[in-house]
C-alpha cells in the first residue's frame, strides 16, 4: 500500500506489524486511547534492601528468560558502557531473542554484533543504529524487523503499550540505595536523563545502574525512587570524555559559516523572531555558527528568546549566562558547559515524553518557533532521511528530527548541496523518516528554498537579499556538477521499518545489495 | 596506444581518485573500487572506457580506487596514468584524444 | 580590445589544481578571479598529471562568472610551453606569467599564447596575460614589462620570493615591501594597467589582514592576491564604497556635469572642493559600485 508521502509498504509488513500507513502528520490530532501500566511490585518492608550485588543477580531478580524485551537510554552516547555490560551478562546465561529497545544505539555497542549474529538479539527498537550494528541489520543479521522510532514516538510506544518493557536497565550518574536517580553529581555526569523517564514509570522491573552511591535521599530525583526495583553498583558506568565532551569550537569553515549566515539571516526575516521567541538547534557546525550569530542580533535589537530546548550545548548555555534566554528545556546535554548548567534554576531537564510525543496532551515541541536541523538527503519533496546513508546502510538516527519538525512553526534544514559526490538535494531520498509537509526550508551553500506549503515565509521573504532558489533548482545544480547518481539497489528482504511519531509506517529498510556493473549496452 | 610500463596518478583524497594502469591480456580488464559505487559506478565505468577509447587504448588492464570523485577528475586520472605508462608529457593532443 | 582587460579583481584566489576537491566549486566564495597552480603548489613529480586536471576542470566546470588565471611554471623550467598549449586549450581566461623581469619575458610567453589561440581554435586575444613580480629586477623593469603587450592587463606583486632577493623577509610590519608596493602601483597607472598585492599568509590573523588591505587600499592596489575563501569578505568589505562613498560620487558627477554646462569649474560639494580632476575618480567609484553589486543609482 502507497502512504502519504508515496512509499510502498508492503501489505505483509502491514500484516506482521499490524501497523496502518503513514496518512499525515496530523491525522491522529484528537485520538483517544488507554495508556498502559507497568506490573508493580510493593516494597512495604521497611528492612530490606534494593541493593543488588552484580549484574548477573539483578537479572535473576528480574526474573530474565528468553524473548524478553530490555530497554537503554542513550544519555552516555560514545562513552557508554551499560548496554555492553548488561548484554554481555545476559548473553553469557544463555538467554535468547532478546529484544532490546533503547533510546538510541551507536559506536560504543559494537560489541552488540555478534550477540546479533547468534540470536541473542533477535528485534531493535531504536532511534538509531549507527555502525557495525547498522551494517548487521543492513545485510539482514537481525531474525526480527528493526524498528526505527523518534525520541516522541518511541514514548508514544511505551505509553500506549505497543512496546512492553520487561526489564528497564537505567545507568546513572548517581543514585541512593533506594534508587532515586540524577544526571549530575557523579564521576561520569550526563546532566538529565530524559530518554529513560517512560521506561521508568511504564517497565515491568526496573534497574539503576550507577558507579556513584549517595546517601539517601539523592533528591532532586529526575528518576524518582518510587519506580526502581534495584539498585546496582559497578565500577563505571561509562568514559566521561566521551559523555560530555569539551565544546567544540566554533566553526572556521567559510562554507559552514556561509550556509550558518543565510540561516540566521532567514531567521531574523520571518515574522517569529520577535521578543518571546522559542528555538531549537542541533550540534553540527553550521548549526552551531548560526545560534551564536543569531545572539549577536538579539542583542543588537533586543530581542530575548523565552526558551530554548533540546539537546544543549555551550552557546545554547551561554544565552542563559548572558541573560538573553528565560529558560532552558533540557533533553540531552553534549558538552561539558551543558552539564553544568544544569544547575542553574532557569534550566529544566524535561522527559522525551514533554518533550516530543504527539499521543500526550501537548508536548514542547508543539510550542516551538525555530528549529534548525541537519539531514543526509532531502528531496524536491523537502522529505528527509537522516537514518539510511548513502551506501543503503542504516547509519543515523531520526533522534527529535521528525517530532520537532512537525512541531515547529519554522523549521529549517541546514544540508551542503553535496556531500563528497553525493548530492543531499534529489530527486526521492532513499528512506522517508521526516515528511516533507513538515519540512519548511533548506538551506544549503548553494541556496536556499521555501517549501511551496509556505506561501506566508515566500511572501515574508520578498524583499529580503538571499539566494532563493526553487529546491528543484538546488537539485538540479547538484546534479549538473556530480552526474545524475542512481538509486542504491536493494534486495527484496525488509530488514527495518520507519516508523513515523504517531505509529505508521512511514518507509521500510530493504537488505543491501552487493553492487553490479549493469551489462553493457 | 600500447601500455608500455605500469603507472599511477591521483591520490586517495577526498574528492580524488588513484588509476593504476599496466598491459592488459588483450583487452580491457576494469576494476573499480568506490565510496559511491552504487551511485555512480556504472558512471565511473562509462567514463573510463569512453576515455581508453579516445586515446585509442584497447589493452589495459586498469584499477581504481575512487573518493568521490566527479568525472572530470576521473578522465584526468586516467588520462595523467595512460600518458605517464607510455612516457609522452609534451604535445599532448588537448582537446582531440583528451576531451 | 578584450573587454576582460578591465574587469573587477578585488580578489585573486590560489587554487592547487593538482586538488580536485579545492577546484569543484570554489565559485561558491565568489572571488573575483580564480588562480589555477601549475607552479609552486604542484610537486615536481605531479606536473604532468596537473595539467590534466586542469584541462577539465576549465573544460566542465562552470565558474560562475570568475576569471579563471592560470600559473604556468617558470619560463626557467622545461614545463611552461606544454602548461600553455593546455591552458589555452581548455579555455582559461589567462595566463599568469611567474617570475617576470623583462619585456621579453612577457613576450615569449604572449608568443606561445599566440600559437595556442591558432592551434586550439580560439579567437585571437581572447587569453590575457598577467605577471608576477618576484625580484628586485622585476619590479626595477615594471613599467616595461606592462608595456610588453596589449593582452597584459596587470602586475602583482609576490612577497615572498621578492623579500628574500631583496635579502629580508617577511615581516607583518609592510617595510619590506614598502619599495615595490610603491613601484609596482606607480608604473602600473603610468601604463594604464592593474596591480595586485602579495598574499598575506597568517591565515589566523584577521586583524592584521584587514590592517594589510586597508594600506594597499589607499596605496591604489586594484586588488589582492588570497590564499584561503575566509579572506574574502574582508578584501571586498573595504574594496566595496559605502552608500555614504557612492552618494557623494554621485553628487560629484551630476555637479560636474552641470556646472560644466555653467561655464563654472570649481565650486563646492558638502563642503569639499571639487572641480574637474575629481570627475574620473567619482566615475570609477560608481563603475565599482556597479560591479560590485552595491549600486543603486540611476548613473
Amino acid at each position: 500500500m502507497i502512504n502519504a508521502v508515496g512509499r510502498e509498504i508492503p501489505e505483509e509488513i502491514l500484516k506482521i506489524t499490524g501497523k496502518e500507513v503513514f496518512q499525515g502528520s496530523h491525522h491522529f490530532d484528537g485520538y483517544e486511547y488507554k495508556k498502559q501500566g507497568p506490573v508493580t511490585k510493593c516494597v512495604i518492608n521497611s528492612n530490606g534492601s534494593k541493593l543488588v550485588d552484580n549484574i548477573h543477580d539483578v537479572l535473576v531478580k528480574c526474573g530474565i528468560k528468553d524473548g524478553m524485551t530490555i530497554s537503554f537510554h542513550h544519555h552516555f552516547r560514545d562513552g557508554d558502557y551499560v548496554v555492553n555490560m548488561v548484554m554481555k551478562e545476559i548473553h553469557e546465561m544463555g538467554i535468547k531473542d532478546i529484544t532490546i529497545s533503547a533510546s538510541s544505539l551507536g559506536k560504543a555497542h559494537e560489541p552488540l554484533v555478534e550477540y546479533i549474529e547468534d540470536g541473542t538479539i533477535t528485534n531493535i527498537e531504536s532511534s538509531g543504529v549507527r555502525g557495525g550494528i547498522g551494517e548487521a541489520i543492513s545485510h539482514g543479521k537481525l531474525k526480527g524487523l528493526a524498528i526505527m522510532r523518534s525520541h516522541g514516538g518511541r514514548v508514544r510506544a511505551i505509553e500506549s503499550g505497543e512496546t512492553k518493557i520487561d526489564i528497564a536497565f537505567i545507568g546513572t550518574p548517581t543514585a541512593d540505595e533506594y534508587g532515586n536517580c540524577c544526571g549530575i553529581g557523579g564521576k561520569s555526569d550526563c546532566g538529565v536523563l530524559s530518554y529513560a523517564s517512560a521506561d521508568a514509570d511504564h517497565a515491568d522491573k526496573v534497574v539503576a545502574i550507577t558507579d556513584c552511591l549517595v546517601p539517601f535521599p539523592n533528591f532532586p530525583a529526575q528518576i524518582s525512587m518510587t519506580k526502581v526495583d534495584y539498585v546496582v553498583v559497578v565500577d563505571e558506568i561509562g568514559n566521561p570524555d566521551k559523555i560530555a565532551t569539551g565544546a567544540a569550537k566554533p566553526t572556521t569553515d567559510m562554507r559552514k559559516l556561509m550556509m550558518a549566515d543565510y540561516c540566521t539571516q532567514f531567521v531574523v526575516n520571518t515574522p517569529y523572531f520577535k521578543d518571546g521567541f522559542s528555538y531549537q538547534t542541533g550540534v553540527g557546525g553550521a548549526s552551531i555558527a548560526s545560534t551564536i550569530s543569531l545572539a549577536k542580533i538579539m542583542k543588537e535589537r533586543n530581542i530575548r528568546m523565552r526558551f530554548g530546548v533540546g539537546g544543549l550545548t555551550k552557546p545554547m548555555c551561554d544565552l542563559l549566562q548572558n541573560d538573553q534566554v528565560d529558560v532552558l528545556l533540557d533533553t540531552q546535554d553534549f558538552d561539558l558547559a551543558a552539564v553544568e548548567s544544569v544547575k542553574d534554576p532557569r534550566h529544566f531537564p524535561i522527559s522525551a515524553g514533554e518533550y516530543a510525543n504527539p499521543f500526550n496532551k501537548g508536548a514542547v515541541v508543539n510550542k516551538l518557533d525555530f528549529v534548525i536541523l541537519a539531514a543526509l538527503e532531502v528531496d524536491v519533496h523537502f522529505n528527509c532521511n537522516v537514518v539510511v546513508g548513502s551506501d543503503g546502510m542504516l547509519t543515523g538516527a531520526q533522534g527529535g528530527h521528525p517530532d520537532t519538525a512537525a512541531g515547529a512553526k519554522c523549521a529549517i534544514v541546514i544540508a551542503p548541496l553535496l556531500q563528497g559526490r553525493i548530492p543531499a538535494i534529489c530527486t526521492d531520498v532513499t528512506t522517508v523518516t521526516t515528511p516533507g509537509e513538515t519540512v519548511d526550508v533548506v538551506v544549503t551553500d548553494y541556496g536556499i528554498a521555501i517549501n511551496p506549503r509556505r506561501q506566508d515565509l515566500i511572501e515574508a521573504m520578498k524583499d529580503v537579499d538571499l539566494p532563493f532558489k526553487t529546491i528543484e533548482e538546488l537539485r538540479d545544480i547538484a546534479y549538473s556538477i556530480t552526474g545524475e547518481p542512481q538509486k542504491v539497489e536493494f534486495g527484496d528482504r525488509v530488514v527495518g521499518i520507519i516508523e513515523s511519531r504517531d505509529g505508521t509506517i512511514m518507509d521500510v529498510v530493504r537488505e543491501v545489495k552487493p553492487f553490479e556493473f549493469r551489462s553493457k549496452e | 596506444m600500447e601500455i608500455k610500463r605500469p603507472a599511477t596518478a591521483g591520490t586517495l583524497e577526498s574528492s580524488d581518485c588513484q588509476v593504476m594502469v599496466e598491459a592488459g591480456d588483450g583487452k580491457i580488464d576494469f576494476s573499480l573500487d568506490s565510496a559511491v559505487i552504487n551511485q555512480y559506478g556504472n558512471q565511473i565505468r562509462k567514463v573510463v572506457l569512453e576515455t581508453l577509447e579516445h586515446l585509442g587504448v584497447t589493452d589495459v588492464k586498469i584499477s581504481i580506487v575512487d573518493k568521490g570523485a566527479l568525472d572530470c577528475t576521473i578522465k584526468a586520472r586516467v588520462e595523467g596514468a595512460i600518458y605517464r605508462s607510455v612516457n609522452q608529457t609534451e604535445n599532448l593532443p588537448w582537446g582531440g584524444a583528451i576531451r | 580590445m578584450n573587454p576582460n582587460k578591465k574587469r573587477l579583481r578585488r580578489t585573486m584566489m590560489f587554487l592547487n589544481a593538482q586538488k580536485p576537491g579545492l577546484i569543484k566549486d570554489p565559485y561558491i566564495y565568489k572571488p573575483d578571479s580564480i588562480m589555477l597552480d601549475l607552479e609552486d603548489a604542484v610537486a615536481e613529480n605531479q606536473k604532468d598529471a596537473a595539467r590534466f586536471s586542469l584541462f577539465h576542470a576549465l573544460r566542465s566546470i562552470d565558474y560562475r562568472g570568475c576569471e579563471r588565471v592560470v600559473r604556468i611554471n617558470g619560463l626557467d623550467s622545461p614545463y611552461w610551453k606544454e602548461d600553455i598549449r593546455c591552458s589555452v586549450a581548455g579555455g582559461c581566461d589567462s595566463i599568469r606569467i611567474p617570475k617576470a623581469e623583462t619585456k621579453e619575458d612577457v613576450k615569449l610567453v604572449e608568443s606561445e599564447v599566440i600559437k595556442a589561440e591558432r592551434e586550439f581554435g580560439r579567437p585571437e586575444g581572447s587569453v590575457l596575460i598577467m605577471a608576477a613580480i618576484e625580484s628586485a629586477r622585476g619590479v626595477l623593469n615594471a613599467l616595461e614589462i606592462c608595456e610588453a603587450s596589449d593582452r597584459l592587463f596587470g602586475i602583482a606583486l609576490s612577497g615572498g620570493d621578492y623579500t628574500k632577493d631583496l635579502q629580508t623577509h617577511i615581516t607583518g610590519t609592510g617595510i619590506e615591501l614598502m619599495g615595490a608596493r610603491q613601484h609596482l602601483v606607480i608604473a602600473a597607472r603610468a601604463a594604464g594597467v592593474q596591480c595586485f598585492d602579495t598574499v598575506y599568509t597568517d591565515l589566523n590573523n584577521m586583524e592584521g589582514f584587514r590592517q594589510d588591505v586597508e594600506t594597499i587600499h589607499l596605496m591604489g592596489f586594484d586588488g589582492k592576491s588570497i590564499i584561503n575563501p575566509r579572506q574574502i569578505n574582508t578584501v571586498h568589505e573595504i574594496y566595496t564604497p559605502t552608500q555614504k562613498d557612492i552618494v557623494f560620487a554621485e553628487k560629484v558627477v551630476k555637479e560636474i556635469e552641470e556646472k560644466k554646462a555653467q561655464g563654472i569649474g570649481v565650486f563646492t560639494v558638502d563642503g569639499k572642493m571639487i572641480d574637474i580632476a575629481f570627475y574620473d575618480g567619482a566615475k570609477r567609484t560608481i563603475n565599482l559600485a556597479k560591479a560590485s553589486g552595491v549600486y543603486k543609482g540611476d548613473l
